[in-house]
């Protein structure tokens, strides 16, 4: 028997090709259709958050849940950071002789870019989340049908309240997290110096302009945006049951942790052109 | 009875290719209380789901105290859904709020009432339900009969003209079954309410049925009276009571 390769082997090859390439296809139609409805979701809340009736105690309770509720993690990791940068940036700055430039390296660093990244990241894995199981459990458990049926807007209470508290929270969360992060700086460089205080945030503020500071800060407000954006739809739009909940949890950080690369890079490149 | 507060008219649904609800037609007068039988899945909860315009409908009408609700926008289905309770199987209670607040929010449209009399207005409620200690607990301290109860204490705070029960003893031991059963039969009597009990349960239908309806497949299969329809001579209706 020959054990040459037939012509007919061909087209089961080929078939085993075509079924890859078509779920290739749908899985980009699909992640398409799922950024369209996102931009449709967005749509909604700005419509909705300017019409009353407006939802103040609800905002300042998820302000309070999602900002004060998250410092502590964000203080910690803020310090670690900090001191982290500084304790590895030492060596290569000493090869040059520029150990005195620590302070403002480390606080360039931390304020335009470290700080406003890894907080938001950190606050899409807390929050993100948090806000896309919780509505996820609301919907499955069906709380959201048991608003909209009493003559309440499920809308409005919960997701313009949520995306509001997360927009304004994560700006006051990373200005905290840099101000940390700078003093675990001071630590880091007292770690092998002796370096007083007075002299190391002089050394820092001489260093940070204004074109530092406040496009890292305009641009965190897109970043809280996002990550309540995301939890919210995530959440509001869960299906499957209990495994919705988990899957909407895990969609809400992927998602809005690549959107916080996507902003981040189209920030810098905004930032550059006016500055 | 007096005249129907709700009137569905050749309701159609489908879900991709499945048809569910093909064609109802049902009325429900002021103060009477209709029983929905039927096995899971045959499309009951669809069916009230499409009465409050939670799921909407692909053909028919639905008229709610005289109000078509097709042509209603969000505000005008809000006011109309104020006069409707719904209790759901789950009770759906909010789990990050006490019993109290559960039962204040519906009532949060009510500005101008003193705090005090809303206060009285949920003790009231509980009080109606046989849950006056719970008021502060969370709904995770709760059993399920418990939960129901608040639930349906949610549903009565604004004092609805028809409650739409999803399911009320589902979950539920046989015992607290037949007190949730009766529950909803004090609240007609009390409230006056017109109600929509979607059930499988035969022991619910028996104490809260002034008028049953059994689905078949997405179709009003037989209508009547509970003893009636537990009379049957039909196979398939006698079935559901034996």
């Amino acid at each position: 028997m020959s054990t040459e390769l037939q012509p007919t082997d061909i087209p089961v090859v080929e078939n085993v090709m075509q079924p890859s390439k078509a779920s290739y296809l749908s899985k980009v139609r699909s992640f398409f259709e799922e950024v369209t409805l996102i931009t449709k979701f967005s749509f909604r809340f700005v419509k909705e958050v300017f019409r009353p009736r407006y939802e103040f105690n609800e905002l300042i309770k998820q302000s309070y849940l999602i900002g004060y509720r998250s410092f502590p993690l964000i203080a910690i990791t803020g310090f670690i950071m900090g001191l982290v940068l500084t304790i590895q940036s030492r060596p290569t700055l000493a090869q040059f002789g520029a150990e005195s430039w620590l302070p403002a390296m480390v606080s360039v660093s931390i304020v335009r870019e470290m700080g406003p990244v890894i907080t938001a990241l950190i606050f899409a894995g807390k929050v993100g989340s948090g806000i896309g199981a919780e509505l996820a459990s609301m919907k499955v458990t069906e709380q959201i049908d048991a608003m909209e049926v009493s003559g309440n807007n499920p809308f409005k209470y919960i997701v313009v309240t949520r995306i509001l508290a997360s927009t304004l929270m994560l700006p006051a969360l990373v200005i905290l997290s840099d101000a940390i992060s700078i003093y675990g700086s001071f630590v880091g460089v007292n770690i092998k110096g002796d370096v007083s205080f007075h002299l190391f945030f002089l050394q820092v503020f001489q260093a940070l302009s204004f074109s530092d500071i406040f496009p890292a800060v305009i641009k965190t407000f897109f970043f809280g945006f996002t990550v309540g954006l995301i939890g919210c739809f995530f959440g509001y739009n869960s299906s499957n049951g209990t495994e919705g909940v988990g899957k909407a949890a895990n969609s809400s950080v992927v998602f809005a942790s690549l959107s916080i690369f996507i902003i981040d890079m189209i920030a810098v490149q905004v930032t550059s052109f006016f500055l | 009875m007096d005249t129907a507060i709700v009137t569905i008219d050749g309701l159609r649904k489908s879900f991709l290719n499945k048809e569910v609800l093909k064609g109802i037609k049902l009325s429900v007068a002021k103060g009477e209380n209709l029983v929905i039988f039927g096995k899971s899945g045959s499309g009951k909860s669809v069916l009230i789901k499409c009465l409050v315009g939670l799921i909407e409908p692909d053909e028919g009408k639905i008229m709610l105290f005289e109000k078509n609700i097709e042509g209603l926008n969000e505000e005008e289905l809000n006011i109309v859904r104020k006069k409707i309770g719904f209790l759901f199987q789950s009770a759906a209670l909010y789990d990050s709020m006490t019993v109290r607040e559960n039962l204040q929010f519906p009532l949060r449209d009510l500005k101008k009432t003193p705090p005090a009399e809303i206060e009285a207005l949920v003790k009231e409620v509980l009080k109606n339900v046989g849950l006056e200690e719970a008021i502060d607990k969370m709904p995770s301290d709760l059993s399920g009969g418990m939960r129901k109860r608040v639930g349906l204490a949610r549903t009565l705070i604004l004092k609805p003209e028809l409650i739409l029960y999803d399911e009320p003893t589902t979950g539920l031991d046989p015992i607290t079954s037949k007190e949730i059963s009766h529950l909803i039969l004090d609240v007609q009597k009390k409230y006056n309410t017109a109600s929509i009990i979607i059930t499988h349960d035969v022991e619910c239908a028996r104490i809260t049925a002034n008028r049953m309806l059994i689905i078949k497949d997405g179709t009003i299969a037989a209508e009547g009276t509970f003893t009636e329809l537990s009379e049957s001579k039909d196979e398939w209706v006698s079935s559901f009571f034996k």
